[in-house]
């Protein structure tokens, strides 16, 4: 039984460059079992590369990521297999695989990575469908007879098919219209209490992080400049966080119009 | 001056560097390959699809090659009046070179570019991304099995190719040429030895792994969107069809020198 006070994420002193640009600059963040935190910031300030770090799909040149106390950061993709089922990932654009249909999407990783039979894995993912507000009728579907919506939804129901402890949701908003948007963050907020999952979220949609996040946190040039409850996030005198969330042009910010 | 030296140093490194990202790509491709778990129903998939879908555009060039071949050596033995050894040189040369090359190449065009089309869309759309965190090593599932269908069914595509090109060939000898059907198939087994066939079959295996893994090289490591994905399928073909021509030499050298 893991410790309920040791962080379920991590992030240390995390630094990572390519090239000569500094992405992160010395990130240290802890997320603790069963909360939700929400990373906000402009494009480009290095949200997805902290998730990419966190899936060993980018490795930090310096600092130390720990998933439930083990450290991430450095070890080999063999050690790394036990630790990845530990997560489930909404991507941005659902990521869906084309080849397969909808219920092999949403039953991918307990067919491939847990082993269970094709036949006893499509009622799972039929429930799991279920579970984001689809019927039975959408499992035969190819990904590519999807709206957008549905394929967010599927991209959420083969996240938690797995009941993973952490959930990874990369803009879960990102292409929808306000009241999709609406729709998908209720359904992150149920299927992460209904888990009890852990959940990193990163999104530059207010909206969005103030519905599912507990916690939120804002990076600018690959630091994290404040951190705090989500409620908070109106009253505090970050001029950073106030200048993000009210959308002004004047402020601390620069948006670079040509990168560096 | 040094901003042109620069240059050619930053062309160099680069060079170097797809060298080595191309050497360790192979590495763990051949290593993922020899170890166990398979996919078998991605194995499947790909043998059908590398195999069975790629029959009639190789079984067209074979024949044509055949009949081609037929007239072209008719024409010139006959300039020295050795026109009887028409089939037994079309059967060597299909059987030793034609088949394999042509069936490398053709299947480098249709499966190669798939392959490479395939796998760039899956990275730009993240979904090679999604199978990391789903814990399925994208080498095991992606890469592994379609380098194994190809090493498999490249062979028997060309057996199936050898074949019928040699058929194109009996077609044109008997039909146009004026040989005797019994005498042409008799020209044709008479003088074909097995090392003719087993070289042809081993550069067939050896093309399938080269046009497997150039399509699957290049896709996996596209980037910019559809552009990418476009660079990527064009590299892959143009790849594998260099190195096809460059490791039949290699082949038939090693088989042949003395």
């Amino acid at each position: 039984m893991s410790d309920p006070r040791e962080p379920k994420v991590s992030f240390r002193d995390v630094h990572i460059a390519f090239g000569a640009k500094k992405v992160l600059q010395g990130i240290n963040l802890d997320v603790m079992p069963g909360e939700s935190v929400v990373v906000i910031g402009g494009s480009g300030t290095g949200k997805s590369v902290m998730l990419k770090c966190m899936l060993g799909l980018l490795n930090p040149s310096q600092g130390s990521i720990k998933i439930a106390g083990q450290e991430i950061v450095g070890i080999s993709d063999r050690a790394r297999e036990p630790i990845l089922r530990k997560f489930g990932m909404l991507f941005q654009y659902a990521a869906l695989f084309d080849s397969l249909p909808v219920w092999e999407n949403v039953a991918f990783g307990l067919t491939q990575a847990k082993g269970v039979s094709r036949v006893a894995a499509r009622p799972i993912a039929i429930r799991k469908l279920a579970q984001v507000g689809l019927g039975a009728d959408v499992a035969d579907l190819s990904p590519s007879e999807l709206s957008g919506g549905m394929k967010k939804r599927v991209g959420l129901a083969r996240a938690i098919a797995t009941d993973p402890e952490v959930i990874l949701f990369d803009e879960p908003t990102t292409g929808l219209d306000p009241i999709m948007g609406d729709v998908i963050n209720d359904l992150i907020v149920d299927c992460v209490k209904s888990l009890g999952a852990t959940a990193v979220s990163i999104t530059h949609d207010m909206a969005s992080a103030r519905k599912i996040g507990d916690r939120v946190a804002m990076l600018h040039q690959g630091k994290i400049v404040w951190q705090g409850p989500a409620k908070t996030i109106e009253t505090c005198d970050n001029p950073y966080v106030q200048q993000f969330i009210h959308g002004r042009a004047e402020g601390p910010i620069k948006m670079e119009v040509r990168p560096e | 001056m040094i901003e042109a030296l620069a240059a050619i140093g930053r062309l160099f490194l680069g060079f170097l560097r797809a060298i080595g990202q191309l050497t360790v790509f192979t590495a763990n491709a051949i290593s993922h390959c020899a170890q166990p778990p398979y996919y078998l129903r991605a194995i499947g998939q790909q043998m059908v699809t590398i195999g069975y879908y790629s029959l009639p555009v190789v079984g067209l060039t074979a024949v044509f090659t055949g009949m081609v071949l037929a007239l072209q050596i008719f024409e010139g033995s006959s300039r020295f009046n050795a026109e009887s050894a028409v089939a037994t040189i079309v059967v060597i040369g299909i059987t030793r070179e034609l088949g394999p090359v042509l069936a490398g190449l053709m299947v480098a065009g249709r499966v190669g570019a798939a392959m490479a089309a395939e796998i760039g869309t899956m990275r730009v759309t993240e979904q090679i991304d999604a199978l990391t965190t789903l814990s399925t090593d994208p080498f095991k599932y992606l890469i592994a099995p379609r380098v194994i269908a190809a090493t498999i069914m490249l062979p028997l595509l060309v057996f199936v190719a050898d074949i019928i090109g040699v058929f194109g060939g009996y077609i044109i000898g008997t039909s146009k040429l004026g040989f005797n059907p019994a005498t042409y198939l008799r020209n044709t087994a008479d003088f074909l030895e097995t090392i003719d066939v087993v070289t042809g079959l081993v550069k067939a295996a050896a093309f399938g792994f080269i046009v497997a893994l150039m399509g699957c090289y290049n896709g996996y490591f596209s980037k910019g969107g559809a552009q990418g994905v476009g660079a990527a399928t064009t590299n892959a073909v143009v790849s594998a069809s260099i190195l096809i021509l460059a490791a039949d030499y290699v082949i038939t050298e090693a088989f042949f020198s003395k």
